[in-house]
């Protein structure tokens, strides 16, 4: 029998199962860790099974990122959030400045003449 | 050949996974965490993801685990918990709930025989020609730009963050 879509997306729901169990048993903070990483290589495995399926790069994408973030991720949780919070503030920031400089150049060129 | 290697890679993913969950050793959690990433990679490369593959041995195999590890072994956490006690009433009940929960999800998605939605991809479709390398490029330095930077932002700053909190005050003599 070939292999079927079906089958990875309850492999991953079999080990975001276990990782979830896992992550109420443990007390160890560093094994309820990997029970997150568990639950996050899961999410993975099925964008990854949507993406082949679907023929979608975009699931790939996703993958990619989630994998970058998990990276940064490994600090402590207070620092992490800060971080990203930071991150998106600061290109929050940069974006508005360049709309703002943008309005504040179109707005001062001439309009086109209507057709 | 297809199926063998779908069956080998899930009882290392699945054997990985039950040893995290199981094992009272820190450090042998974490080698079995290991075995599950490599199963997961090699499901990425049946799925046609080649560079994610290489990507997760890489950084999650490769970097992640050894963080735990240097954590592990630096932190002297390391100590083997007793898995009998239960401090927070109620929650080997919850989890035996979730447990239940879920393999009755993947009993659900096996009847049913789960149907992948016909929904019309919606980046860009993968070309049979083009390496996967390539369109994961392609998307992600157009469609995705916002976020790759985004994310290039995070990775910098955690790293000058890092470097920050490690600094040791030098002491004036």
């Amino acid at each position: 029998m070939t292999v079927d879509d079906s089958w990875y997306l309850i492999l991953s729901a079999l080990l975001f199962t276990i990782g979830a169990a896992g992550l109420l048993v443990r007390r160890n903070p560093l094994v309820m860790f990997m029970c997150v990483e568990l639950m996050l290589n899961a999410v993975n495995l099925t964008f990854v099974t949507f993406a082949r399926a679907l023929d979608d790069i975009g699931g790939q994408v996703i993958v990619f990122f989630v994998l970058v973030v998990a990276a940064a991720e490994v600090l402590p949780p207070q620092i992490s959030a800060a971080l990203v919070a930071a991150a998106l503030a600061l290109l929050v920031w940069s974006f508005a400045r360049d709309v703002a400089w943008l309005r504040h150049t179109v707005a001062c060129r001439e309009p086109h003449p209507v057709p | 050949m297809q199926l063998v290697v779908f069956v080998v890679a899930t009882l290392m993913v699945v054997g990985g996974a039950l040893g995290v969950v199981v094992n009272r050793h820190p450090v042998y959690a974490a080698l079995s965490l290991v075995l599950t990433l490599f199963g997961v990679a090699v499901h990425f490369v049946a799925q046609e993801a080649h560079f994610l593959a290489a990507v997760q041995v890489i950084v999650y195999a490769g970097a992640i685990v050894v963080l735990f590890l240097f954590v592990i072994m630096l932190l002297g956490v390391d100590k083997a918990e007793n898995l009998r006690v239960d401090p927070l009433g109620g929650q080997r009940p919850a989890a035996a709930v979730v447990a239940v929960a879920g393999i009755g999800l993947v009993i659900l998605l096996a009847v049913r025989s789960a149907q992948v939605t016909g929904a019309e991809g919606v980046t860009r479709p993968k070309d049979a020609d083009e390496p996967n390398l390539e369109t994961l490029g392609r998307a992600l330095f157009t469609d995705y730009l916002f976020a790759f930077e985004a994310t290039s932002a995070l990775l910098v700053i955690a790293v000058v963050g890092a470097v920050v909190f490690a600094r040791r005050v030098k002491v004036e003599d």
